[in-house]
């Protein structure tokens, strides 16, 4: 008998009742390192969704360019005074401020989208597994560790190769690298809750496998699901830069942060540092927002912490 | 502190006791309050002396064991009572004091031995380690004295146990490994913390008989966790029973088991299925033991007792109702209300 | 019969080679599945592959100028062999591959395996550094944050580490250049130092411009990667640190340094090979990003450049290489961990 089985109960026994969202919340917010992260999170979001009323400028229509102003660094006023460039200019005379906020928009967006479908993807297969076992199950399941063993880079870049570039091409390719996560995930998940009782009742009241998936299974699945979510987030922004910065990712037409670094890179060994750091900033701390908060939600949501 | 529960007159003429533990009190602080594991335990141990120390899950008894040589892990600390071990002070002692105490004059043997021994290590070594840790003997030495300990237990052809891992030897055997662990350097106490509950009943006959051998033959002080009455009948000189943290009577084996005075001995033993109770529903102690977070005021036993009455709402205190017999209960010796 | 000790010591030798046999069996009987699986799983990549990279564009565009003629683009087309039907050529491919032989660049003619290879230490040589770099400082660092978990410096080593893998590789590289080499001007910016052969192996990390030029990109890789050892580290250490051996360790009066020293490490290691090899996997396929930012003449580099170019051979063999390479890894893994875990071992492979 060890120490904990006797502290372990006392504790049980002595607390009162809680709903399971309040506790959750009450579990969440406990860590100073989520709340920062979430903090962070939502000022990316808010920037990214308000881009074009929040920028200064609209970096993307040559009209509001003047060649005159390229390179300058961050502080400096335009050439024709009606501006300060917060955080300096590009080689061709964007805005980095305004180019950033366009930027976070387009990581967001590519990488937001291509984590949902890949959920939804995912999830599906994984549950479908699950729910039918046997042959089925070891056929899906054989495909997703395949994919799984291979480095997501590699994956990402085959396709890009075939598919050519485009952001819906970027998508695309962020999905089927990431839509294994999720299936192994929901797979895991359903496996547990595929004994529990409410299944077996489900399934005496002959629904549909379809309904008894989505309406039972699924909802009692979604705490590991999140949290792969929120990490898979992270990993798809930053997947996305590194696909962009390669130059194998977004077009230079609707670019991410990324692209913006690489566009800066020629000239860091020029000592014009501020074009590449400055969209690394912005990418780092939606990264590190959305790791914070993933991290946490984590060990929150753990079942095996759970007291 | 007022005199302990083990000692009297009858017993200052006898030998000095190797043990002596008066009023021990560990805690654990935890966030939602602190749970009195163990709340005023006094344990006196002879040389060569059996005791068991009997109890339910959660009495707090495995916790009493490890608070001897201070193996407790946080939120947990002894915050009251003495321990005195062959006359040197355990309660303040430094870890390296402590270090030097666990494993050579003190030995523990675990419940589970699975998960005792080290799965990834070959038992030479773990035994190796333990004869080195307090003696410089060189390793042919220490792998002598480990063959002769393993021959002790009754082990048979040592070498080549010696050279294997743990998952190769079954439960009985792997728990006899852990005993020769404990017999390595000759220890004047060894404290086994249900040793045998997680073995077979037949095995269990086996490892009882030979521990009782071997303490007996080295010398060797012995206190026996257990929730098994049954177990320390045949085996223990006295017996302690254990309850919510507190030691509520305490005597020799024949005393205890044959005249119980409290109402939770009592219950005990009445709760043992014997041939003659064949057929009639089996006695049991109603209610659940108490939360230690949360006892309740006075005797913690006053919730289950047939023979609660008002003054047992305030604390009893050891008693010696019989010569070398003591009882923390106001009503003790009693017989329960029909 | 009577069990006399000679009867017993014959029986227990016949038995114990019987067993060995049996052992032996077992892991050969392993080995060869697993290289069975090796070959079918080439044999699917390669088709994918190829077929995939059929789609991408026409490889004549590039190498032909643009005012050739469309006989011109024939010719040449003929000469590579790219008139045959899919198939045809996926066979030609797969029969020159078994020899050794996976085809020219389309750029320089040069035998495309030839030139992977030749790029292979480069990167190798990276790939290791990064990865002993990550291990020697992540695993300590780990045990520090398993097992104080509360302690500000544990803490701050688990800050870190969520900083060390959110940050992108390639940003956290172009930093490096941008304070190391640009502003102060300690090691060089790009490319690799100085290179000593042996054999017929060139490797760097023997002269100290190598090493100079080595640092960047090693530090680059290995920032990531010490992050998740870290986390590894610090989890088994939690799980390992509350169990009852180390208690029992304790128990026996060991120094708190042999309980962790011994009885911790050999544990936790398991899990942290596993993870460490795995990733050995992921650093080399990844070094692709690094290359690029350090312009480092690895494998990686080149691997973009023929993606670009569309020089198809390279880029398959590249492909094969790197699935041979993983599929060899996680081989290897598995018998480290057998070797390491003396259940898994003994009982023959589960």
């Amino acid at each position: 008998m060890s120490q904990a089985d006797i502290v372990k109960p006392a504790i049980a026994a002595a607390r009162k009742p809680e709903g399971p969202w309040r506790r959750f919340f009450v579990d969440f917010f406990a860590s100073k390192l989520a709340v920062v992260g979430l903090i962070l999170l939502t000022v990316t979001v808010v920037a990214a969704v308000f881009a074009p009323w929040i920028a200064p400028q609209n970096p993307f229509d040559i009209g509001n360019l003047d060649i005159m102003d390229s390179k300058l660094p961050p502080g400096s006023e335009s050439g024709d005074g009606t501006m300060r460039y917060l955080l300096g200019t590009d080689g061709q005379a964007r805005d980095l401020f305004s180019a950033i906020l366009y930027g976070l928009r387009t990581s967001l967006m590519v990488a937001g989208i291509s984590v949902f479908f890949a959920f939804a993807i995912g999830a599906t297969v994984g549950l479908i597994a699950a729910y039918f076992g046997g042959k089925l199950d070891a056929l899906l399941m054989r495909i997703v560790d395949i994919q799984l063993s291979f480095p997501a880079i590699l994956v990402a870049l085959m396709l890009l190769a075939i598919l050519g570039k485009g952001v819906d091409k970027v998508i695309i390719a962020l999905i089927v690298v990431q839509w294994a996560y999720f299936a192994r995930a929901a797979r895991g998940a359903a496996l547990v809750e595929r004994n529990k009782e409410y299944v077996e009742a489900a399934r005496c009241m002959s629904l549909s496998w379809w309904r008894v998936l989505w309406r039972h299974l699924l909802p009692n699945c979604m705490p590991p699901l999140i949290v792969i979510a929120t990490i898979d987030l992270a990993h798809a922004i930053a997947l996305e830069a590194t696909l962009s910065f390669l130059g194998v990712g977004v077009p230079v037409t609707e670019p991410s942060l990324g692209m913006l670094i690489s566009n800066g890179f020629e000239f860091l060994l020029s000592g014009r540092y501020w074009i590449s750091f400055f969209p690394g900033i912005a990418l780092a701390i939606a990264i590190i927002g959305i790791n914070l908060v993933g991290d946490h939600l984590r060990d929150v949501l753990n079942p095996r912490n759970a007291n | 502190m007022q005199h302990g529960m083990a000692t009297s007159q009858a017993d200052s003429a006898a030998a000095a006791p190797i043990l002596d533990v008066r009023g021990l009190q560990t805690h654990f602080f935890t966030r939602n309050g602190v749970v009195k594991a163990v709340d005023g335990v006094d344990l006196t141990l002879r040389p060569g002396e059996i005791l068991g120390l009997v109890g339910e899950s959660g009495s707090g008894k495995s916790i009493t064991g490890f608070s001897l040589i201070g193996l407790l892990d946080s939120p947990g600390r002894v915050v009251g009572g003495e321990i005195n071990f062959d006359g040197h002070d355990l309660r303040h002692a430094t870890q390296d004091q402590l270090r030097d105490v666990r494993g050579r004059d003190i030995a523990m043997i675990f419940q589970d031995p699975m998960m005792t021994l080290n799965p990834v290590l070959r038992v030479d070594t773990q035994m190796i380690e333990a004869i080195q840790a307090h003696r410089r003997v060189s390793r042919d030495e220490a792998r002598n004295r480990a063959r002769d300990v393993l021959t002790m237990v009754g082990i048979a052809s040592p070498d080549e146990r010696l050279r294997s891992y743990p998952h190769q030897f079954s439960g009985g055997m792997r728990q006899r490994v852990a005993i020769a662990i404990a017999l390595l350097n000759s220890p004047r106490l060894i404290i086994a913390d249900e040793p045998t509950t997680a073995l077979d009943v037949t095995i269990q006959g086996q490892i009882l008989y030979e521990v009782q051998k071997l303490c007996k033959e080295t010398g060797t002080a012995l206190i026996w966790i257990t929730h098994d009455l049954a177990v320390v009948s045949g085996l223990a000189d006295r017996v302690s029973v254990m309850y919510a943290g507190r030691i509520v009577e305490t005597g020799s084996t024949a005393d205890v088991i044959g005249h119980p005075q409290h109402p939770y001995t009592h219950g005990l033993i009445d709760s043992i299925p014997r041939p003659e109770t064949r057929g009639a529903p089996l006695a049991q102690i109603p209610g659940m033991t108490p939360s230690l977070l949360n006892l309740p005021e006075g005797c913690a036993f006053r919730t289950r007792c047939p023979r609660a009455t008002e003054v047992c709402t305030k604390d009893p205190q050891p008693v010696e109702i019989r010569p070398a017999q003591w009882v923390r209960c106001w009503h003790a010796g009693e017989p329960d209300p029909k | 019969m009577r069990a006399t000790p000679a009867r017993i010591a014959e029986y227990r030798s016949a038995r114990r080679a019987r067993l060995l046999s049996t052992r032996v069996n077992a892991v050969l009987a392993t080995i060869i599945r697993r290289l069975l699986q090796t070959v079918v799983v080439m044999l699917v990549m390669s088709a994918l592959v190829f077929v995939g990279i059929y789609l991408v564009g026409d490889p004549i565009s590039m190498l032909a100028s643009p005012e050739a003629t469309e006989a011109q683009r024939d010719a040449i087309r003929a000469s590579l062999g790219l008139d045959l039907p899919l198939w045809r050529q996926y066979l030609v491919f797969m029969g020159q591959a078994v020899q050794g032989d996976f085809g020219n660049s389309f750029l320089t003619g040069e035998p495309a395996m030839r030139l992977i290879l030749q790029r292979a230490p480069a990167t190798l040589e990276l790939a290791i550094t990064a990865m002993l770099l990550s291990v020697l400082i992540g695993v300590p660092l780990g045990i520090r944050a398993g097992l104080k978990p509360q302690a500000v410096s544990s803490r701050a080593i688990m800050t870190g580490s969520v900083l060390g893998f959110s940050l992108p590789n390639f940003w956290v590289g172009l930093m490096l250049i941008m304070v190391f080499a640009v502003t102060l001007g300690w090691v060089p910016a790009s490319g690799r130092g100085q290179t000593v052969a042996i054999g017929s192996l060139n490797l760097s990390i023997f002269t100290v411009s190598g090493w100079l030029s080595l640092a960047l990109p090693a530090i680059t890789i290995a920032m990531a990667k010490c992050a998740t050892i870290i986390r590894v580290t610090r989890a088994a250490t939690r799980e390992s640190l509350p169990m009852d051996y180390i208690k029992f360790a304790r128990a026996k009066g060991l120094s708190e340094r042999r309980v962790l020293g011994v009885h911790l490490l050999k544990n936790i290691l398991i899990p942290i090979v596993t993870v460490a090899g795995l990733e050995f996997g992921q650093v080399v396929a990844f070094a692709v990003v690094t290359e690029t930012v350090f312009s480092w003449p690895g494998m990686g580099k080149l691997l973009i450049d023929s993606i670009i170019n569309l020089d198809r051979p390279v880029v398959v063999a590249y492909l094969l290489l790197i699935v041979f390479f993983l599929v060899m890894l996680n081989l290897v893994v598995d018998i480290i961990y057998t070797v390491l875990d003396p259940r898994v071992r003994l009982e023959g492979r589960r």
